[in-house]
Parts: C-alpha cells; sequence; structure tokens
C-alpha cells in the first residue's frame, strides 16, 4: 500500500517515462524505417491533386478566440467546483449558496454573450459584407492566383 | 520511503533547469508559435514544482488553467494573427547595451538575497506537507477565504464582458 | 523495495494490456461497422482477420514516413508525439479492482491512486489539445489547418459540460480519489452507483458526459475535425506512416480512457450490478452461452467454409473461460479476487466501447454551428442547472 507522496507519484512518473518512450519511439520509427523517394510533386501540400492555390496560413474568424478566451473563464469556474464537491457534505446549503451566488453572477455573462450572439456560428448575410475575403472568395474572383510553390 | 535523502534536491534542480531553459527559448525563439510551446514548457515544470512541494491541487490547476486554457487561447491567437517569423529589429545594440548590465544587477541582488537567507532554510521534502490536496484548499477556500472566491465570479464576469466588447466589432 | 517491484510489474502487465486493446479495438471497430452496414469487413488476414492489427502495424510501420514541403518540421514531428505520449498516460490513476493479496504481497488492482486523480485526468485531456492543433497547423496545409482549428474550439467547448459533469457525481462521493470513488459506489445492487443515484438528475449528468467524452475524442457525431467530405482527413492529412497511426492510436487510447472514467465514476466501477454470491456466476453463464452459440451455429449451419472450424474452436475456447470463472468464483478465490472486479469492469468499458462504435455506425455528423450551439447554448446550462440541483438534493436529503 502507498503511504507516502513519493510512492503515489513513482508510478505515474514511470507511466510518463514509458508513453513517452513509446511513443518517441513511434514517430522516430515512422520517419526512419521506409525507403525514401523524394520528388517536388510528391512534397507538394494535399490539395486533392490540384496545383496548391494560395497561402494555407490563413487568417482565421475572430470567433475562435472569442470561443477560447470564453473557455478560460468558464473553465476558472469549473476548476472551483471540484474542490468545493469534495467539502460539499461538509457545509451543506451553506456552501450550495456560495456556490449558487458565484454561479449567477457567471452566468449573468453567460446570458449576456449568448444574447449578443457570440455563440451563434451561422454567418449571416449582414456578416459576410464585412469579411475579408477568403481561400473561396480570392478562387472565384478574377484575381486567381496560380502560385505553385511558394 | 525514497532512501536517497537528496532526490528532492536533485529533482527540483532538474525542474528548475529545465523551467529557466523554457524561459529563455520563451524570448529566444524566432517564431511566436515555438515561444507559446515553451511557455507551456514552463507552465508544466512549475506544475511539477508545486506538486514537489505538496500543493497538489495548485498543480493540477496550474495545468488546467494556464496550460490548458490559457495557453490554448495564445496559441488560437497566434495562429489568427498569422504572424510568421520575426525580425530583429534595429535598436540591438541598445538593447545588448542596456540589457545585459542590468540582467547581472539584477541576478546579482537576487543572489546576494539568497545567499543571505539561505544558511536558514532547509530544503522541502517531498510528501511532508499534505495540505495541498482539494479538501483541506477546499476547506480554506469557502470558509476562511470566502470573499475572494466570490469576488472572482465579479472579475470573471468583468472578463466576459470585456471579451465580448473586443470581439464585438470583428464580429459585425 | 517491494512496493518498486510490485509497481513495475503492475505497470507492465497494465500497459501490454493497454496496447492489446488499442490494437484490437480498431480490429473490433471495423467488425461492428461493417456488420451494421451488412458486410464482413477484415476478413484476409488471419480466421475473421484477427491478424489484420498486426498486419496494419507492418504496413504502416514500412510505409515512408515522409515530411512535405515547407512545414515546419519540429513541431509537424511533435505533434503526433505529443498526441500519443500524453493519450497514454492517464491509465496510470483508474482503478480496475479492489485491493487484493497475491503471494503475500498486499496491492491495489491499479497503478496508482492520486488526491486530484479526476483533476490530473482532467489536465492532460485539456493539454491533448496542443498535439492536434499543432499538428494542423504545421502541416502547411488549409484542410489540416481548418481540421485543427476546428477541432482545437471544439474540444475546449466541449471540454467545459465534461468538466461540470464530472463534478456532479462528486458532490456525493465527496472524494477525487478514483480508488475512493470506486469504493464508495460499492455495498450491493446498481442504484449504488452514481449513475442511478438521485434520480434522474446524476443519470442526465452521466449523459451529458457521455456526449461530451464523444466530441473529446472527436468521433461520430462530432468528428468534424476529419469531415472527409469537406476537409479530406483534418489535421493528419499530410501525415503519413506511424506518424499517423499515432493519431489513430491517441484517440483510440483517448477513447479507452475515457471509458474507463466513466466507468470508474458513474458506473460503479468494479462492482457487479447486484451483490457477490451470485453476481460471481454470471461471467461463467455468459460465457457458457455464448460458447454454446458458437458452437451449435458453427455446427450445424456454418455459412462459409471456415466457420466449420473457427467457430467452433471460438466456442471451446469460450466454454474454457467460462469454466475458469466458475473456479475462481468457488474454489479459486486467489484468482477470483482478480478476475472477477476485473471482469466487471472490462464488461462496462467494453459496452461504452461498443456504445462507441455503434453511435458511429449510426448517426450522421453535425454541422459546425449546430456543433458549437449545441454544446454552448444547450449542453452548458443543462450540465450546470443538473450540478446545482444536485447539490440542493444533497445538501436537503444527505
Amino acid at each position: 500500500m502507498p503511504e507516502s507522496l513519493a510512492q503515489q507519484y513513482f508510478p505515474l512518473l514511470v507511466q510518463i517515462l514509458l508513453a513517452v518512450l513509446v511513443a518517441g519511439g513511434m514517430v522516430a520509427a515512422g520517419l526512419l524505417i521506409g525507403k525514401k523517394v523524394k520528388n517536388r510533386v510528391k512534397e507538394m501540400p494535399y490539395e486533392c491533386g490540384m496545383t496548391p492555390t494560395g497561402n494555407a496560413r490563413e487568417r482565421f474568424s475572430v470567433k475562435f478566440y472569442l470561443v477560447g478566451m470564453l473557455f478560460i473563464l468558464f473553465d476558472i469556474e469549473a476548476v472551483f467546483l471540484f474542490p468545493w464537491a469534495v467539502v460539499f457534505r461538509e457545509l451543506k446549503l451553506f456552501a450550495w449558496f456560495e456556490m449558487v451566488t458565484f454561479v449567477v453572477l457567471i452566468l449573468a455573462g453567460f446570458f449576456y454573450i449568448w444574447k449578443k450572439g457570440a455563440l451563434d456560428w451561422t454567418q449571416t448575410e449582414t456578416s459576410k459584407a464585412h469579411k475579408p475575403p477568403t481561400a473561396l472568395d480570392l478562387m472565384l474572383s478574377d484575381e486567381l492566383e496560380v502560385a505553385g510553390r511558394r | 520511503m525514497i532512501p536517497m535523502p537528496n532526490l528532492d534536491v536533485l529533482g527540483f534542480l532538474v525542474l528548475a533547469t529545465f523551467a529557466v531553459l523554457c524561459g529563455l527559448s520563451v524570448i529566444l525563439q524566432k517564431h511566436a508559435v515555438a515561444s507559446a510551446l515553451s511557455l507551456v514548457g514552463v507552465m508544466g515544470s512549475l506544475a511539477v514544482l508545486y506538486l514537489m512541494l505538496g500543493a497538489e491541487f495548485l498543480a493540477a490547476v496550474q495545468m488546467i488553467v494556464y496550460a490548458g486554457a490559457i495557453m490554448v487561447l495564445f496559441v488560437f491567437v497566434i495562429m489568427l494573427l498569422n504572424s510568421g517569423s520575426e525580425r530583429p529589429a534595429k535598436a540591438r545594440y541598445f538593447a545588448y547595451l542596456v540589457g545585459i548590465p542590468s540582467l547581472l544587477a539584477f541576478l546579482g541582488v537576487i543572489s546576494f538575497f539568497i545567499l543571505k537567507e539561505l544558511p536558514n532554510t532547509s530544503s522541502v521534502q517531498f510528501g511532508a506537507f499534505t495540505q495541498g490536496g482539494p479538501a483541506p484548499v477546499g476547506r480554506l477556500l469557502f470558509t476562511q477565504y470566502l470573499l475572494p472566491f466570490e469576488v472572482t465570479s465579479l472579475l470573471v464576469l468583468i472578463a466576459i464582458i470585456g471579451a465580448m466588447v473586443l470581439a464585438k466589432k470583428e464580429i459585425d | 523495495m517491494d512496493f518498486f517491484l510490485v509497481s513495475l510489474i503492475k505497470i507492465v502487465v497494465v500497459f501490454g494490456a493497454f496496447m492489446t486493446t488499442l490494437a484490437y479495438l480498431q480490429w473490433v471497430e471495423r467488425k461492428v461497422l461493417a456488420h451494421i452496414q451488412l458486410r464482413l469487413g477484415p476478413q484476409r488476414v488471419g480466421p475473421h482477420g484477427l491478424l489484420q492489427p498486426l498486419a496494419d502495424v507492418i504496413k504502416l510501420a514500412t510505409k515512408e514516413g515522409l515530411i512535405p514541403a515547407n512545414v515546419n518540421t519540429f513541431f509537424y514531428i511533435l505533434a503526433p508525439f505529443l498526441a500519443v505520449s500524453l493519450a497514454l498516460i492517464s491509465i496510470a490513476v483508474i482503478p480496475f479492482g479492489p485491493e487484493i493479496e497475491l503471494f503475500g504481497v498486499r496491492t491495489n488492482l491499479e497503478l496508482t491512486s492520486l488526491n486530484i486523480g479526476v483533476l490530473l485526468i482532467l489536465a492532460i485531456s485539456s493539454v491533448g489539445v496542443y498535439g492536434i492543433a499543432l499538428g494542423g497547423w504545421a502541416s502547411n496545409n488549409k484542410y489540416s489547418l481548418m481540421g485543427g482549428l476546428r477541432s482545437s474550439a471544439q474540444m475546449i467547448s466541449y471540454e467545459l459540460p465534461m468538466t461540470i459533469a464530472l463534478a456532479t457525481p462528486l458532490l456525493v462521493l465527496n472524494t477525487l480519489d478514483l480508488r475512493q470513488i470506486a469504493e464508495r459506489q460499492g455495498g450491493g445492487w446498481f442504484w449504488n452507483w452514481t449513475a442511478f443515484s438521485y434520480p434522474p438528475l446524476l443519470f442526465i449528468a452521466f449523459i451529458v458526459f457521455l456526449i461530451s467524452a464523444f466530441a473529446e475524442t472527436n468521433r461520430v457525431p462530432f468528428d468534424l475535425p476529419e469531415a472527409e467530405n469537406e476537409l479530406v482527413a483534418g489535421f493528419h492529412t499530410e501525415y503519413s506512416s506511424l506518424a499517423f497511426a499515432g493519431f489513430f492510436m491517441a484517440e483510440y487510447a483517448n477513447m479507452v480512457t475515457i471509458t474507463c472514467v466513466s466507468t470508474t465514476i458513474f458506473l460503479g466501477g468494479w462492482h457487479p450490478p447486484f451483490p457477490a454470491p451470485y453476481s460471481n456466476f454470471v461471467p461463467t453463464a455468459l460465457f457458457w452461452f455464448f460458447g454454446g452459440v458458437l458452437l451449435f451455429h458453427g455446427l450445424t449451419q456454418p455459412a462459409r467454409r471456415w466457420d466449420r472450424f473457427t467457430f467452433p474452436a471460438f466456442g471451446v475456447i469460450s466454454l474454457g473461460l467460462g469454466a475458469i470463472f466458475l473456479l475462481a468464483a468457488t474454489v479459486l478465490p486467489i484468482i477470483g479476487q482478480i478476475l472477477l472486479p476485473v471482469f466487471w469492469f472490462v464488461a462496462k468499458v467494453g459496452l461504452l466501447l461498443f456504445l462507441f462504435i455503434w453511435v458511429r455506425g449510426t448517426l450522421p455528423r453535425f454541422r459546425y454551428d449546430q456543433l458549437m450551439r449545441f454544446t454552448w447554448t444547450f449542453l452548458f446550462p443543462v450540465a450546470l442547472g443538473c450540478l446545482l440541483l444536485t447539490g440542493l438534493g444533497v445538501a436537503l436529503f444527505g
């Protein structure tokens, strides 16, 4: 039976080392084993057999940033739930009202962003008009860029 | 118990070195994504250092919130802005001229205080402090430190509204 | 020194079993999907395609590990490494059975139990985003980048309801140590399991957790990162050879881990659904039933030529397993203490894994805006409401 923290974490350490070894061995073997035939066409980015157009590293919708931001904020709330759950039976209703106060404030923010449309990923016609052109728009426009390789 | 008494010190040295190397890599890397990933390395080694001090809950939260949420946002933003490798700025010599002496001075001050204080301290034994688990933390957080906890929700609310206001311009 | 030796032995055994499961899970998935679609599935390599995983490994290992032009080589290689290594860690805190005594050594049927077991799993799953995001970004391919971004946004969005749904049963159990979580659900009948206590609140939490688990592992109906008809193969479009296999292995490993977690937290871990003396004979009954069906079917109405030999062979193996479990339940408690809990644990995990595959064979894929709207405006409020109501219930009624 493990008694000390060191004994509790020792198997985890070994497991991490083992996982790193397996992962490293796998990726390394994948790169080393097998014959290598290199040519220009084969190394091109895969675009369904066509010559790649435009730049792959495009700018993306600000929605992704917003989702990341909201996740941090709600994650902070979620992390507090765990120590709360562990001591819940000691404090009972007191703990419950504590968390309700906490959650209500955060939910106020949640409904604010919901009403403001941050959670809606469908694109309306008005929002399309202001957006910078996407790769598809560029391809359909007259300035068709036939870039073989950058 | 583990027989070697200096294993704690060894572990600390390895992790601290790793953290410092990752920190150096954050500012030395040319590519923004590489910098962000190095910062994840710093966060990870900090988490393990917390763990070695016995602060289990803090270590897990460090991983979940910093490495798993905040750094994901950083990586998102970097991908979003599509910033490539950075070019060296022009005023480099000035940076070297002022930066290196002030860095050395800072290190000197830090090591002076450490050397002055070090004889009075002993190294922390891993497992000596057991009040860092979720239950003791929860007990303190939801009784003694209740006000800071509740105020956090206000802070989060302000941040949610702030994020929305900043992103609103781009969405419309 | 005993402790370290026992730990190492346990790690080797669990790791070996885990890797075998991962290899054969893919075979099972292909077989089940095939039979859902009235096909036979893998059939050529070995009897019923049983050697298919081995063949796949050999095939993938001998493929050329191509590094396309213009990729960020370091991140391109780092991504599958991160995905695989993170996916293999969490299994260390899963308990498979109670404390046992073997040759005078007392040990737990698990690798380790931590005070922060649940949080460790959450931490690892939240860091798991990097493998996919980096893989997509480093590949210098539009499909990869789109897949990686979609995937990371999806994974962090579904992590919220998952975290909250995971905290809900902890209100009843009051610990983050997975061993204690499983132990506190024991004591007889299945209504002691958290999924069935405070009905229907915790069952709703269980469903929310399962749905989020589908999204976290990028499975159908949430497999937008690899939606093949719009993104080719998503974040791993440009990967080949074992690096490509690595992403698959990571997906399966995450699937096994998350089903193990839901079994431990919601479905009572290794505890049988009804009390011990009777439940001990269920494995024997099941194995003998399957053995009988296989023998009868193989001997009387073989559909194909080889079925006449393979079906009875598997039938005999199944009968033998039933006999071993009968011995374990009656005269050999030294094996029984290991086999019986592990049987129940594996049975529950297996059922959940089957559910994952079944859903893949049944449901179509979400559209991306539907997917994001579903988690933020439905799952998240439901999980939160469920949590607060459960809290009220526990506070008022104990």
